[in-house]
C-alpha cells in the first residue's frame, strides 16, 4: 500500500490543466512512496482523456464511462470504488471548485484525513508533509500529516504540467453507479460576464481593489481611467459588492487578461486575483501595504496611499 | 422548515504582526465573522422572509468570546443560536476537517434541519472542505461554491448555481436536504439595525458540551500538525517608487508615457 491515486478533471469537453500538474505532483510522491501512479478518469470522452494523460510518470490509468459532465455524485462513488481496488497510500485531487465538491465527501467516506489547497507536498518514506498558507496567504505552514492514508487537493498553477508521452496501462475499471444515490442533476452551464466590455481585449487596465474602501470613491479610479485612455476592472470584492458588473471581475473565477499594463489600485494580490492578471506585459502596484503579495508580480509599485497618488497621477495626465 | 447556517469566528491578521512558534503572536490578531459566513447568514434570512415558517438556527464552535461573533448572526435575523464548546477541545491545537464535521453533524442530528448552509472556507485556516464532508457524514445531499440559490420547498429541490472558475456558472438541482457552502457576492449581507442588536440580546445562546452531543473529548484528535509557520518569502523585483506622492506619481507617469499610455 504505497500506490498514488491522483483523480483528472476536465469540463465541456476538456482536460484542465490542473490535471496535467496532478501527474507532475503525484509522480513526485509515488517516486518517494516508491509505488505506482494510478489516474482515475471519469465521465466526458474517458478514452481521448486516457489517451492524453497517458505521461510520463503514470503507471496505470483507470476510466469510467459514465455520463458526460461532472456531477459530485458519481465522482464520490466512483473514486470511492476506485480508492478501494487501488489500495493508495495517496490520494491527490483537484483543488478546484469541483473537486472540493467532491474530495472532502470522498475522504469522510473513506476516513481519509484530508489536507486542502497544498501548494507543496513532500513524502520522506514515511511522513507526508504539506505546505499550505493561512490567513488569506499572509503566512505559509508546514504540515505534518501522521496517518497511514491521506487525501491531499492541491493548488492549481503551483506545479509545472508534465508533458513527456509516457507507456501507461489505460483500462477500463468497472464501476457500479447506484443511480438512487445521485441526488443531484446538473442542468447545463452559463458563462457570464458579457456585457458592455470585454476587459480581456484592453491594452490598459486601471484595476481597483478592496482598498478604494467606499463606492462614491470608485469616480476616483473612474477619473485615472479615462486620463489614460484605460480600462476599468476589478477584484473580486468590488464586484461581490456590486459596484462594478462581474464582466469586470479579473481573477480566477473572473476574466483571464493579459494587458500591455495592468494597474492595481488597492489590490492586496490574493492567488484567486494573480491568476487572472499575472500574464500582464507590466504589472504597476499601488498599495498601502508593502508587504502585500501584489509587490511579488509587480514590476513597479509606489508605496503609499492611493487617495494622495491617484489624484497626483491624474493631475500628470490632465493637468 | 429549518435553516441551520454555521459560521465561524475567524482571525485576521494585522499588516504588520510577528510569529510565536507554530501560531501568530495573539496581540496581532482581530476576531471577526468570516466573510462567507457572512453571505450564509443572509441568505437563511432571506429564505425565513420570503418562505412561511421558517426557523434559522446559527450554530459556531467556539469559545466564549465566540459569543460576540453568534450574536452579530442573531442581530442580523437568525431566531436561535447553538455555541459548541467544551474545556478539552480548549487544548486542540487544531480542529481539522474530520473534527469540525463531527461536532457538527451531531448537532444536525439534534436540531433535524432541512438545510444547511455554510461559508465556502474560512478565511484563518482556509481548508474549504468541512461543508461537504459534513454532508457526507449526515448523508445530506450538498452542493459547493453557490452563488445563486432558489427553493422549491414543496418539491424539495433547491436550484443553484455553482462559480466555477473562468466566468463558467454550472446550474444544478439538489435534493433536500441538503449542505450548500455558500459564496461572497450571492447576496448583499445586511447590517445589524440597532433593533436587531437588542433584539439579539433577548435571543437564546445554547452552550453544549461534547456530554451534550453525546461525543468523547477524543472527536478533536488529528493526524494534523502544525511544525512550522512563517512568512513566505518576497521575491519581489518591482521598482518602488520613493518619495511624495506628487514625485512618485511623477516617475510612474513617466514609465507609463514611456510605454504608450494615455498619449
Amino acid at each position: 500500500m504505497s500506490d498514488v491515486l491522483a483523480v483528472a478533471e476536465h469540463r465541456r469537453g476538456e482536460l484542465r490543466d490542473v490535471s496535467y500538474e496532478l501527474v507532475t505532483v503525484g509522480s513526485e510522491v509515488a517516486d518517494a512512496t516508491g509505488g505506482d501512479l494510478h489516474l482515475a478518469v471519469i465521465s466526458g470522452d474517458v478514452d481521448a482523456h486516457a489517451e492524453a494523460l497517458n505521461l510520463e510518470g503514470v503507471d496505470a490509468i483507470h476510466t469510467v464511462d459514465h455520463g458526460e459532465e461532472f456531477n459530485h455524485d458519481v465522482y464520490a462513488q466512483v473514486v470511492e470504488q476506485v480508492y478501494d481496488a487501488v489500495d493508495p497510500q495517496v490520494l491527490l485531487t483537484p483543488n478546484s471548485v469541483n473537486g472540493l465538491d467532491y474530495g472532502p465527501a470522498v475522504a469522510n467516506a473513506l476516513d481519509l484525513t484530508y489536507v486542502s489547497d497544498a501548494v507543496g507536498v513532500e513524502f520522506d518514506g514515511s511522513t507526508l508533509t504539506a505546505t499550505r498558507e493561512m490567513y488569506s496567504g499572509k503566512v505559509e505552514t508546514t504540515t505534518e500529516v501522521e496517518a497511514e492514508s491521506v487525501a491531499v487537493s492541491i493548488r492549481s498553477a503551483e506545479w509545472p504540467a508534465t508533458e513527456t508521452a509516457g507507456d501507461a496501462s489505460i483500462e477500463a475499471f468497472d464501476a457500479t453507479v447506484d443511480e438512487d444515490a445521485v441526488k443531484s442533476t446538473v442542468k447545463g452551464f452559463e458563462e457570464v460576464g458579457g456585457g458592455d466590455v470585454d476587459i480581456t481585449e484592453a491594452d490598459v487596465l486601471v484595476s481597483v481593489g478592496r482598498g478604494i474602501e467606499e463606492e462614491e470613491n470608485l469616480d476616483l479610479v473612474r477619473d485615472l481611467a479615462d486620463a489614460l485612455d484605460a480600462t476599468l476592472s476589478s477584484s473580486r470584492p468590488i464586484v461581490d459588492n456590486g459596484w462594478l458588473p462581474k464582466n469586470r471581475q479579473v481573477g480566477q473565477s473572473g476574466k483571464v487578461v493579459t494587458p500591455d499594463f495592468y494597474i492595481a489600485i488597492g489590490i492586496s494580490g490574493a492567488v484567486q486575483h494573480v491568476a487572472g492578471m499575472k500574464g500582464a506585459e507590466n504589472i504597476v502596484a499601488i498599495n498601502t501595504d508593502p508587504n502585500a503579495p501584489i509587490y511579488d508580480i509587480a514590476d513597479y509599485g509606489i508605496v503609499d496611499d492611493l487617495f494622495e497618488v491617484v489624484p497626483a497621477l491624474i493631475e500628470e495626465f490632465e493637468g | 422548515m429549518k435553516v441551520l447556517v454555521t459560521v465561524k469566528e475567524v482571525a485576521a491578521v494585522e499588516d504588520e504582526f510577528e510569529i510565536d512558534g507554530t501560531a501568530i503572536d495573539e496581540a496581532y490578531l482581530e476576531y471577526d465573522l468570516n466573510e462567507w459566513d457572512d453571505y450564509a447568514i443572509e441568505e437563511g434570512v432571506q429564505i425565513s422572509e420570503s418562505e412561511d415558517d421558517v426557523e434559522v438556527v446559527s450554530v459556531t464552535i467556539g469559545p466564549e468570546r465566540s459569543e460576540e461573533t453568534i450574536r452579530m448572526a442573531l442581530a442580523k435575523g437568525a431566531d436561535r443560536a447553538v455555541r459548541v464548546w467544551d474545556d478539552s477541545l480548549e487544548d486542540a491545537e487544531m480542529l481539522d476537517v474530520e473534527a469540525k464535521t463531527n461536532l457538527l453533524a451531531a448537532v444536525v442530528e439534534e436540531e433535524e434541519p432541512d438545510l444547511v448552509l455554510s461559508g465556502v472556507q474560512a478565511d484563518d485556516d482556509g481548508f474549504g472542505a468541512t461543508g461537504v464532508s459534513l454532508a457526507d457524514e449526515v448523508g445530506f445531499e450538498w452542493a459547493a461554491v453557490v452563488n445563486d440559490l432558489e427553493l422549491d420547498v414543496e418539491g424539495g429541490v433547491a436550484s443553484v448555481r455553482r462559480e466555477l472558475e473562468g466566468g463558467v456558472e454550472e446550474l444544478t438541482d439538489v435534493d433536500l436536504p441538503a449542505v450548500l457552502t455558500i459564496q461572497t457576492g450571492i447576496n448583499e449581507p445586511r447590517y445589524a439595525s440597532l433593533r436587531g442588536i437588542r433584539q439579539a440580546q433577548r435571543k437564546e445562546i445554547k452552550p453544549m458540551t461534547l456530554d451534550d452531543l453525546g461525543l468523547s473529548a477524543d472527536v478533536a484528535e488529528s493526524d494534523l500538525e502544525i511544525v512550522d509557520m512563517y512568512e513566505p518569502e518576497t521575491e519581489s523585483d518591482a521598482t518602488l517608487f520613493e518619495g511624495s506622492p506628487d514625485e512618485t506619481a511623477g516617475q510612474l507617469a513617466e514609465v507609463l508615457r514611456d510605454g504608450g499610455v494615455g498619449q
